[in-house]
Protein backbone atom coordinates (compact mmCIF):
# COMPACT_ATOMS: atom_id res chain seq x y z
CA UNK A 1 0.00 0.00 0.00
CA UNK A 2 1.54 3.41 -1.25
CA UNK A 3 2.03 6.28 1.53
CA UNK A 4 -1.15 8.41 -1.18
CA UNK A 5 -3.15 5.22 -0.80
CA UNK A 6 -3.09 5.32 2.76
CA UNK A 7 -3.62 9.08 2.81
CA UNK A 8 -6.42 8.82 0.71
CA UNK A 9 -7.76 6.53 3.48
CA UNK A 10 -6.91 7.99 6.31
CA UNK A 11 -8.64 11.41 5.39
CA UNK A 12 -12.43 10.39 5.60
CA UNK A 13 -12.02 9.04 8.74
CA UNK A 14 -10.37 11.96 10.13
CA UNK A 15 -12.81 14.29 8.60
CA UNK A 16 -15.48 12.58 10.80
CA UNK A 17 -13.67 14.23 13.94
CA UNK A 18 -13.36 17.39 12.88
CA UNK A 19 -14.88 19.91 15.01
CA UNK A 20 -18.06 21.76 12.86
CA UNK A 21 -16.20 24.90 12.13
CA UNK A 22 -12.93 22.88 10.58
CA UNK A 23 -13.18 22.42 6.75
CA UNK A 24 -12.17 19.20 5.40
CA UNK A 25 -10.00 21.44 3.45
CA UNK A 26 -8.08 22.06 6.15
CA UNK A 27 -6.57 18.28 6.17
CA UNK A 28 -3.12 17.75 5.06
CA UNK A 29 -0.37 15.87 5.51
CA UNK A 30 1.28 17.64 7.83
CA UNK A 31 -1.41 18.94 10.07
CA UNK A 32 -1.47 18.46 13.52
CA UNK A 33 -4.40 16.62 14.50
CA UNK A 34 -5.47 18.65 17.46
CA UNK A 35 -3.07 21.46 17.62
CA UNK A 36 -4.07 22.39 14.23
CA UNK A 37 -7.33 20.64 12.99
CA UNK A 38 -8.80 21.11 16.61
CA UNK A 39 -9.47 17.30 16.69
CA UNK A 40 -10.67 16.83 20.45
CA UNK A 41 -8.34 14.76 22.08
CA UNK A 42 -10.64 12.71 23.69
CA UNK A 43 -11.39 11.53 20.16
CA UNK A 44 -7.76 10.26 19.17
CA UNK A 45 -8.85 7.19 20.72
CA UNK A 46 -11.75 7.22 18.02
CA UNK A 47 -9.98 7.77 15.49
CA UNK A 48 -7.49 4.74 16.45
CA UNK A 49 -10.22 2.40 16.26
CA UNK A 50 -11.79 3.79 13.19
CA UNK A 51 -8.10 3.22 11.20
CA UNK A 52 -7.41 0.17 12.42
CA UNK A 53 -10.80 -0.96 11.33
CA UNK A 54 -10.09 0.35 7.81
CA UNK A 55 -6.68 -1.13 7.59
CA UNK A 56 -7.18 -4.31 9.72
CA UNK A 57 -4.30 -3.50 12.11
CA UNK A 58 -3.94 -3.08 15.61
CA UNK A 59 -1.90 -0.62 17.55
CA UNK A 60 -0.20 -0.27 20.21
CA UNK A 61 -0.32 2.03 23.27
CA UNK A 62 3.07 3.32 22.02
CA UNK A 63 1.89 3.99 18.39
CA UNK A 64 -1.38 6.23 20.06
CA UNK A 65 1.77 8.16 22.32
CA UNK A 66 3.63 8.56 18.76
CA UNK A 67 0.44 10.15 16.80
CA UNK A 68 0.62 13.76 16.25
CA UNK A 69 0.06 14.25 12.53
CA UNK A 70 -1.42 13.10 9.78
CA UNK A 71 1.96 12.37 8.76
CA UNK A 72 2.18 10.30 12.15
CA UNK A 73 -0.83 8.32 10.83
CA UNK A 74 0.72 7.26 7.70
CA UNK A 75 3.66 6.47 8.94
CA UNK A 76 2.50 3.74 11.91
CA UNK A 77 0.19 2.65 8.93
CA UNK A 78 2.67 1.72 6.53
CA UNK A 79 4.64 -0.08 9.00
CA UNK A 80 1.79 -2.34 9.94
CA UNK A 81 0.42 -3.08 6.53
CA UNK A 82 3.85 -4.07 5.70
CA UNK A 83 4.50 -6.39 8.21
CA UNK B 1 -33.89 38.09 50.74
CA UNK B 2 -35.76 35.25 49.47
CA UNK B 3 -36.11 35.57 46.02
CA UNK B 4 -39.42 34.77 44.17
CA UNK B 5 -39.26 32.22 41.48
CA UNK B 6 -41.07 31.84 38.15
CA UNK B 7 -41.41 28.94 35.34
CA UNK B 8 -39.80 31.42 32.12
CA UNK B 9 -39.47 28.29 29.68
CA UNK B 10 -40.62 24.42 28.90
CA UNK B 11 -39.50 21.62 26.87
CA UNK B 12 -40.91 18.43 26.85
CA UNK B 13 -39.82 14.62 24.93
CA UNK B 14 -43.05 12.62 26.04
CA UNK B 15 -44.33 9.33 24.50
CA UNK B 16 -47.34 11.42 23.39
CA UNK B 17 -46.13 14.12 21.83
CA UNK B 18 -42.58 15.50 21.04
CA UNK B 19 -42.08 19.35 21.79
CA UNK B 20 -44.56 21.46 24.02
CA UNK B 21 -46.93 22.07 21.18
CA UNK B 22 -47.38 17.97 20.43
CA UNK B 23 -47.81 17.29 24.35
CA UNK B 24 -50.30 20.21 25.18
CA UNK B 25 -52.49 19.29 22.29
CA UNK B 26 -51.92 15.74 22.94
CA UNK B 27 -52.81 15.95 26.77
CA UNK B 28 -56.23 18.11 25.92
CA UNK B 29 -56.99 15.05 24.37
CA UNK B 30 -55.87 12.58 26.48
CA UNK B 31 -54.10 10.68 23.61
CA UNK B 32 -51.80 7.78 24.54
CA UNK B 33 -48.28 7.13 23.92
CA UNK B 34 -48.27 3.40 25.32
CA UNK B 35 -47.88 1.31 22.83
CA UNK B 36 -47.24 -2.70 22.30
CA UNK B 37 -43.50 -3.38 21.82
CA UNK B 38 -43.08 -7.44 20.17
CA UNK B 39 -39.26 -7.05 21.35
CA UNK B 40 -40.53 -7.05 25.16
CA UNK B 41 -42.99 -10.54 23.81
CA UNK B 42 -39.61 -12.03 22.29
CA UNK B 43 -37.96 -11.50 25.87
CA UNK B 44 -40.89 -13.28 27.34
CA UNK B 45 -41.71 -10.11 28.96
CA UNK B 46 -45.22 -10.29 31.41
CA UNK B 47 -45.91 -6.62 30.25
CA UNK B 48 -45.05 -5.89 26.56
CA UNK B 49 -46.71 -2.84 26.30
CA UNK B 50 -44.44 0.47 27.30
CA UNK B 51 -44.28 4.39 26.45
CA UNK B 52 -41.49 5.58 24.32
CA UNK B 53 -41.11 8.82 22.79
CA UNK B 54 -40.92 8.89 18.83
CA UNK B 55 -38.44 11.17 17.52
CA UNK B 56 -37.34 11.57 14.08
CA UNK B 57 -33.87 11.59 12.75
CA UNK B 58 -34.47 15.47 12.07
CA UNK B 59 -35.52 16.12 15.37
CA UNK B 60 -32.43 14.61 16.59
CA UNK B 61 -29.67 16.27 14.57
CA UNK B 62 -31.68 19.52 15.33
CA UNK B 63 -29.33 19.51 19.16
CA UNK B 64 -26.87 16.56 17.95
CA UNK B 65 -23.78 16.64 15.35
CA UNK B 66 -22.97 13.79 13.54
CA UNK B 67 -19.99 13.17 15.16
CA UNK B 68 -22.12 13.30 18.79
CA UNK B 69 -24.93 10.95 17.53
CA UNK B 70 -21.88 8.40 16.41
CA UNK B 71 -21.57 5.52 18.71
CA UNK B 72 -24.00 7.25 20.70
CA UNK B 73 -26.78 5.06 22.34
CA UNK B 74 -28.02 6.44 25.41
CA UNK B 75 -31.96 7.15 25.19
CA UNK B 76 -32.48 9.40 28.32
CA UNK B 77 -29.85 11.69 27.22
CA UNK B 78 -31.34 12.33 24.16
CA UNK B 79 -34.69 12.87 25.97
CA UNK B 80 -32.98 15.24 27.61
CA UNK B 81 -31.21 17.12 25.91
CA UNK B 82 -33.99 17.91 23.97
CA UNK B 83 -36.14 18.70 26.38
CA UNK B 84 -33.36 21.21 28.34
CA UNK B 85 -32.41 22.52 25.06
CA UNK B 86 -36.16 23.41 24.11
CA UNK B 87 -36.94 25.00 27.83
CA UNK B 88 -34.23 26.84 27.13
CA UNK B 89 -35.29 28.34 23.57
CA UNK B 90 -38.63 28.48 24.75
CA UNK B 91 -36.95 30.70 27.82
CA UNK B 92 -35.31 32.84 25.09
CA UNK B 93 -32.09 32.23 26.51
CA UNK B 94 -29.10 32.19 24.31
CA UNK B 95 -26.21 29.63 24.72
CA UNK B 96 -22.68 30.94 25.79
CA UNK B 97 -20.42 31.96 23.06
CA UNK B 98 -17.79 29.22 22.13
CA UNK B 99 -15.06 31.49 23.36
CA UNK B 100 -17.10 33.95 26.08
CA UNK B 101 -17.42 32.48 29.52
CA UNK B 102 -19.87 30.87 30.79
CA UNK B 103 -23.42 32.51 31.63
CA UNK B 104 -22.43 32.26 35.90
CA UNK B 105 -25.83 32.46 36.93
CA UNK B 106 -27.31 30.01 34.94
CA UNK B 107 -27.56 26.63 36.70
CA UNK B 108 -28.70 23.07 35.68
CA UNK B 109 -30.43 19.84 37.88
CA UNK B 110 -31.33 17.70 35.66
CA UNK B 111 -32.21 14.07 37.39
CA UNK B 112 -32.40 10.69 36.12
CA UNK B 113 -32.33 7.39 37.20
CA UNK B 114 -29.53 5.31 35.41
CA UNK B 115 -27.97 6.75 32.70
CA UNK B 116 -26.81 5.31 28.95
CA UNK B 117 -28.06 1.68 29.72
CA UNK B 118 -28.03 0.12 26.53
CA UNK B 119 -24.42 1.81 26.31
CA UNK B 120 -23.44 0.19 29.00
CA UNK B 121 -24.94 -3.04 27.80
CA UNK B 122 -22.76 -2.82 24.63
CA UNK B 123 -19.56 -1.84 26.88
CA UNK B 124 -20.26 -5.46 28.78
CA UNK B 125 -20.01 -7.27 25.89
CA UNK B 126 -16.91 -5.55 24.29
CA UNK B 127 -15.02 -5.70 28.50
CA UNK B 128 -16.20 -9.93 28.49
CA UNK B 129 -14.65 -10.68 25.68
CA UNK B 130 -11.84 -8.24 26.10
CA UNK B 131 -11.66 -5.67 24.05
CA UNK B 132 -11.59 -2.97 26.15
CA UNK B 133 -10.57 -0.36 23.92
CA UNK B 134 -13.48 -0.61 21.66
CA UNK B 135 -15.43 1.13 24.93
CA UNK B 136 -14.22 4.71 22.62
CA UNK B 137 -14.39 8.04 24.14
CA UNK B 138 -17.48 8.58 24.77
CA UNK B 139 -18.44 5.40 27.03
CA UNK B 140 -18.00 7.03 30.27
CA UNK B 141 -19.74 10.83 29.33
CA UNK B 142 -23.23 8.84 28.05
CA UNK B 143 -23.08 6.15 30.71
CA UNK B 144 -22.33 8.62 34.15
CA UNK B 145 -24.87 9.00 36.24
CA UNK B 146 -24.78 12.90 35.50
CA UNK B 147 -24.14 12.63 31.61
CA UNK B 148 -27.23 14.33 30.93
CA UNK B 149 -26.37 17.43 32.85
CA UNK B 150 -22.56 17.30 31.31
CA UNK B 151 -23.90 16.93 27.55
CA UNK B 152 -26.35 20.08 28.45
CA UNK B 153 -23.58 21.96 30.22
CA UNK B 154 -21.87 22.13 27.26
CA UNK B 155 -24.21 23.15 24.95
CA UNK B 156 -25.48 25.93 27.07
CA UNK B 157 -22.24 26.93 28.74
CA UNK B 158 -23.18 26.97 32.06
CA UNK B 159 -21.08 28.50 34.54
CA UNK B 160 -23.21 27.57 37.88
CA UNK B 161 -23.74 24.13 39.77
CA UNK B 162 -24.28 21.57 36.95
CA UNK B 163 -25.49 18.38 38.43
CA UNK B 164 -27.99 15.27 38.28
CA UNK B 165 -30.23 14.57 41.11
CA UNK B 166 -31.11 11.35 41.48
CA UNK B 167 -34.49 10.04 43.63
CA UNK B 168 -36.18 6.93 41.92
CA UNK B 169 -39.53 8.02 40.85
CA UNK B 170 -39.88 11.56 42.70
CA UNK B 171 -36.50 12.52 40.86
CA UNK B 172 -38.30 15.05 38.63
CA UNK B 173 -40.14 16.91 41.07
CA UNK B 174 -37.20 16.73 43.31
CA UNK B 175 -34.93 18.20 40.36
CA UNK B 176 -37.82 21.28 40.22
CA UNK B 177 -37.34 21.84 44.24
CA UNK B 178 -33.56 22.20 44.05
CA UNK B 179 -33.87 24.47 41.17
CA UNK B 180 -35.76 26.69 43.24
CA UNK B 181 -33.75 26.53 46.40
CA UNK B 182 -30.67 27.32 43.83
CA UNK B 183 -32.41 30.77 43.22
CA UNK B 184 -34.48 31.66 46.16
CA UNK B 185 -31.62 31.72 48.17
CA UNK B 186 -29.53 33.90 45.66
CA UNK B 187 -26.86 31.18 44.38
CA UNK B 188 -28.72 31.27 40.98
CA UNK B 189 -30.65 33.38 38.51
CA UNK B 190 -31.49 31.06 36.12
CA UNK B 191 -32.00 27.22 36.99
CA UNK B 192 -32.78 24.55 34.04
CA UNK B 193 -34.84 22.10 35.78
CA UNK B 194 -35.87 18.33 34.38
CA UNK B 195 -35.39 15.03 34.38
CA UNK B 196 -34.71 12.06 32.09
CA UNK B 197 -35.48 8.14 32.13
CA UNK B 198 -33.78 5.68 29.31
CA UNK B 199 -36.41 2.84 28.13
CA UNK B 200 -35.98 -0.57 27.26
CA UNK B 201 -35.85 -3.58 28.68
CA UNK B 202 -33.24 -2.98 29.94
CA UNK B 203 -34.44 -0.67 32.48
CA UNK B 204 -38.32 -2.33 32.15
CA UNK B 205 -36.77 -5.32 33.44
CA UNK B 206 -36.41 -5.41 37.18
CA UNK B 207 -39.84 -3.66 37.06
CA UNK B 208 -41.25 -7.17 34.96
CA UNK B 209 -39.81 -9.31 37.86
CA UNK B 210 -41.24 -7.37 40.48
CA UNK B 211 -44.99 -8.13 38.79
CA UNK B 212 -45.46 -4.60 39.62
CA UNK B 213 -46.10 -3.96 35.65
CA UNK B 214 -49.66 -4.33 34.42
CA UNK B 215 -49.92 -7.86 31.96
CA UNK B 216 -53.47 -7.76 31.50
CA UNK B 217 -53.06 -5.63 28.58
CA UNK B 218 -50.82 -6.90 25.70
CA UNK B 219 -53.41 -6.53 23.22
CA UNK B 220 -55.01 -3.23 23.73
CA UNK B 221 -51.92 -1.14 25.04
CA UNK B 222 -53.66 2.03 24.98
CA UNK B 223 -56.24 1.00 28.20
CA UNK B 224 -52.88 -0.70 29.73
CA UNK B 225 -52.44 2.61 32.11
CA UNK B 226 -55.32 2.67 34.22
CA UNK B 227 -54.60 5.45 37.75
CA UNK B 228 -56.96 5.29 40.15
CA UNK B 229 -59.02 2.56 38.52
CA UNK B 230 -60.81 -0.27 40.17
CA UNK B 231 -59.52 -2.30 37.53
CA UNK B 232 -55.80 -0.92 38.11
CA UNK B 233 -53.60 -3.89 37.64
CA UNK B 234 -50.28 -2.62 37.93
CA UNK B 235 -48.15 0.36 35.71
CA UNK B 236 -47.45 0.23 32.16
CA UNK B 237 -43.21 1.50 32.10
CA UNK B 238 -42.51 4.56 30.25
CA UNK B 239 -39.35 6.66 29.33
CA UNK B 240 -38.76 10.71 28.27
CA UNK B 241 -37.56 13.50 29.81
CA UNK B 242 -39.40 17.30 30.88
CA UNK B 243 -38.02 20.27 31.86
CA UNK B 244 -38.25 24.06 32.87
CA UNK B 245 -36.23 27.22 33.02
CA UNK B 246 -36.66 28.27 36.62
CA UNK B 247 -35.90 31.86 36.76
CA UNK B 248 -35.65 34.44 39.62
CA UNK B 249 -38.65 37.12 38.89
CA UNK B 250 -36.17 40.24 39.01
CA UNK B 251 -34.38 38.38 36.31
CA UNK B 252 -37.37 37.34 34.41
CA UNK B 253 -38.64 40.67 34.60
CA UNK B 254 -35.58 42.24 33.70
CA UNK B 255 -35.74 40.11 30.23
CA UNK B 256 -39.08 40.83 29.58
CA UNK B 257 -39.41 36.88 29.88
CA UNK B 258 -42.83 35.15 29.28
CA UNK B 259 -43.58 34.27 32.51
CA UNK B 260 -45.47 30.67 33.45
CA UNK B 261 -46.14 30.36 36.69
CA UNK B 262 -44.65 31.09 39.77
CA UNK B 263 -42.97 28.35 42.08
CA UNK B 264 -44.49 29.31 45.58
CA UNK B 265 -42.33 26.54 47.31
CA UNK B 266 -41.98 22.85 47.82
CA UNK B 267 -40.70 19.73 50.05
CA UNK B 268 -38.23 16.71 50.00
CA UNK B 269 -39.07 14.39 52.74
CA UNK B 270 -38.23 10.52 53.45
CA UNK B 271 -40.54 8.30 55.13
CA UNK B 272 -36.71 6.67 56.75
CA UNK B 273 -38.46 2.76 55.20
CA UNK B 274 -39.99 3.16 59.17
CA UNK B 275 -43.36 2.08 59.99
CA UNK B 276 -45.05 1.28 56.63
CA UNK B 277 -42.56 2.37 54.82
CA UNK B 278 -39.90 0.42 52.64
CA UNK B 279 -38.17 0.18 50.07
CA UNK B 280 -41.02 0.23 47.45
CA UNK B 281 -43.78 1.03 49.96
CA UNK B 282 -44.40 4.77 51.15
CA UNK B 283 -44.93 5.85 55.06
CA UNK B 284 -47.95 7.11 54.68
CA UNK B 285 -46.95 9.46 57.81
CA UNK B 286 -44.36 11.17 55.65
CA UNK B 287 -46.17 11.15 52.63
CA UNK B 288 -48.74 13.79 54.83
CA UNK B 289 -45.74 15.73 56.07
CA UNK B 290 -44.26 16.24 53.05
CA UNK B 291 -47.49 17.63 51.26
CA UNK B 292 -48.29 19.82 54.57
CA UNK B 293 -44.55 21.13 54.70
CA UNK B 294 -45.09 22.36 51.16
CA UNK B 295 -47.72 24.27 51.78
CA UNK B 296 -46.03 25.93 54.55
CA UNK B 297 -42.75 26.54 52.44
CA UNK B 298 -45.39 28.24 50.03
CA UNK B 299 -47.19 29.79 52.58
CA UNK B 300 -50.55 28.94 51.56
CA UNK B 301 -53.46 27.23 53.31
CA UNK B 302 -55.11 23.96 52.12
CA UNK B 303 -57.93 25.33 51.20
CA UNK B 304 -55.99 27.30 48.39
CA UNK B 305 -55.54 24.60 46.46
CA UNK B 306 -57.18 23.86 42.86
CA UNK B 307 -55.77 21.30 41.36
CA UNK B 308 -53.09 18.35 42.22
CA UNK B 309 -51.52 16.28 39.61
CA UNK B 310 -50.93 12.88 41.14
CA UNK B 311 -48.07 10.30 41.38
CA UNK B 312 -50.91 7.56 40.85
CA UNK B 313 -49.09 4.96 39.05
CA UNK B 314 -52.29 2.80 38.60
CA UNK B 315 -51.35 0.42 41.22
CA UNK B 316 -52.91 -0.86 44.49
CA UNK B 317 -51.37 1.99 46.14
CA UNK B 318 -53.29 4.76 44.36
CA UNK B 319 -56.15 4.44 47.25
CA UNK B 320 -53.43 5.29 49.59
CA UNK B 321 -52.12 8.25 47.62
CA UNK B 322 -56.02 9.50 47.63
CA UNK B 323 -56.34 9.21 51.42
CA UNK B 324 -52.98 10.71 52.27
CA UNK B 325 -54.04 14.17 49.85
CA UNK B 326 -57.39 13.91 51.66
CA UNK B 327 -55.46 13.69 55.01
CA UNK B 328 -52.85 15.93 54.81
CA UNK B 329 -55.12 18.78 52.96
CA UNK B 330 -57.85 18.03 55.55
CA UNK B 331 -60.47 17.71 52.16
CA UNK B 332 -63.05 15.36 50.99
CA UNK B 333 -66.16 14.66 48.89
CA UNK B 334 -66.67 17.65 46.46
CA UNK B 335 -64.41 20.06 48.36
CA UNK B 336 -61.53 17.85 47.20
CA UNK B 337 -59.25 19.57 44.29
CA UNK B 338 -59.58 18.30 40.86
CA UNK B 339 -56.80 15.34 40.55
CA UNK B 340 -55.77 13.77 37.50
CA UNK B 341 -52.67 11.25 36.03
CA UNK B 342 -50.48 11.85 33.37
CA UNK B 343 -49.95 8.26 33.62
CA UNK B 344 -53.32 6.85 31.94
CA UNK B 345 -51.62 8.64 28.54
CA UNK B 346 -48.07 8.10 28.66
CA UNK B 347 -47.55 5.05 31.83
CA UNK B 348 -44.88 5.96 34.49
CA UNK B 349 -41.84 7.68 33.05
CA UNK B 350 -40.14 6.61 36.23
CA UNK B 351 -37.66 9.26 36.85
CA UNK B 352 -39.06 10.93 34.31
CA UNK B 353 -42.46 11.15 35.15
CA UNK B 354 -41.97 14.19 37.75
CA UNK B 355 -40.64 16.37 35.52
CA UNK B 356 -42.90 15.55 32.15
CA UNK B 357 -45.83 15.60 34.95
CA UNK B 358 -44.84 18.95 35.81
CA UNK B 359 -44.52 20.51 32.21
CA UNK B 360 -48.14 19.48 31.62
CA UNK B 361 -49.37 21.11 35.58
CA UNK B 362 -47.39 24.68 33.79
CA UNK B 363 -49.75 23.71 30.53
CA UNK B 364 -52.76 23.31 32.78
CA UNK B 365 -52.20 26.54 34.75
CA UNK B 366 -51.15 28.95 31.84
CA UNK B 367 -53.91 28.00 29.77
CA UNK B 368 -56.50 27.21 32.10
CA UNK B 369 -57.64 23.93 31.58
CA UNK B 370 -57.52 20.44 33.36
CA UNK B 371 -56.63 17.26 31.31
CA UNK B 372 -59.01 14.26 30.88
CA UNK B 373 -57.97 11.01 33.17
CA UNK B 374 -57.48 8.30 30.52
CA UNK B 375 -58.64 4.54 31.62
CA UNK B 376 -60.79 6.11 34.93
CA UNK B 377 -64.40 4.78 34.24
CA UNK B 378 -64.69 2.27 36.86
CA UNK B 379 -62.92 4.45 39.95
CA UNK B 380 -61.93 2.43 43.12
CA UNK B 381 -64.58 2.40 45.52
CA UNK B 382 -61.96 3.07 47.96
CA UNK B 383 -60.97 6.41 46.06
CA UNK B 384 -64.96 6.49 45.30
CA UNK B 385 -65.54 7.08 49.43
CA UNK B 386 -63.92 9.88 49.55
CA UNK B 387 -63.71 11.67 46.96
CA UNK B 388 -66.86 13.43 44.40
CA UNK B 389 -66.67 11.35 41.13
CA UNK B 390 -66.59 14.75 39.44
CA UNK B 391 -62.97 15.85 41.09
CA UNK B 392 -61.35 13.17 38.59
CA UNK B 393 -62.69 14.26 35.50
CA UNK B 394 -62.73 12.25 32.68
CA UNK B 395 -63.46 14.84 29.49
CA UNK B 396 -61.59 17.74 29.62
CA UNK B 397 -62.40 20.93 31.78
CA UNK B 398 -61.98 24.59 31.04
CA UNK B 399 -61.38 25.98 34.27
CA UNK B 400 -59.07 28.66 35.48
CA UNK B 401 -56.64 27.12 38.29
CA UNK B 402 -55.08 29.54 40.49
CA UNK B 403 -52.78 27.14 43.02
CA UNK B 404 -51.89 23.70 42.13
CA UNK B 405 -49.99 20.75 44.04
CA UNK B 406 -47.87 18.33 42.13
CA UNK B 407 -46.21 15.22 43.99
CA UNK B 408 -43.92 12.13 43.16
CA UNK B 409 -43.56 9.25 45.28
CA UNK B 410 -40.42 6.68 45.01
CA UNK B 411 -38.04 3.75 46.01
CA UNK B 412 -36.18 4.53 48.86
CA UNK B 413 -39.63 6.12 50.13
CA UNK B 414 -38.23 9.44 48.87
CA UNK B 415 -41.27 12.41 48.60
CA UNK B 416 -41.42 15.35 47.03
CA UNK B 417 -43.92 17.80 46.54
CA UNK B 418 -44.21 21.56 44.71
CA UNK B 419 -46.59 23.92 44.80
CA UNK B 420 -47.40 26.17 41.98
CA UNK B 421 -49.22 29.37 41.88
CA UNK B 422 -50.44 30.99 38.05
CA UNK B 423 -48.40 34.20 37.35
CA UNK B 424 -50.39 37.30 38.72
CA UNK B 425 -47.41 40.04 37.55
Amino acid sequence: MTSEEIYAKLQPIIATYLPEDVSADNINRDADLTQELNINSAHLVDVVLDVEDAFDIELSNNDLETLRTVNDAIAIVEKKVKK
Amino acid sequence: MKHRVVVTGLGIVSPNGVGVKAFHNAIKVGKSGVRFFPELEKLNFSCQIGAKPEVSEEQKRKYFSELQLKNFNSSGILYGVMAGMEAMEDAGIEAAGKDSEPLWDLGIVFGTGTSGVEKFRESVYLLDAGKVKRLGSTTVAQTMASGVSAYLGGKIGAGNQVTTNSSACATGTEAIIMGYEAITSGKAKQMLCGSCSDDGPVVWGGFDAMKVLTWKHNEEPERGSQPMSAAASGFVPGSGAGAMMLESLESARERGATIYAEVLGGNVNNGGQRQQGSMTAPNSIAVQRCIRSALESATIKATEIDYINGHLTATVKDPTEIKNWSEALKRKGSDFPYINSLKGMIGHGLAASGSMEAVSVILQLYHSFVFPNSNCEQLHPEIAEILDRERIPTELINTTLKTVAKASFGFGDVNACVIFRQNSN
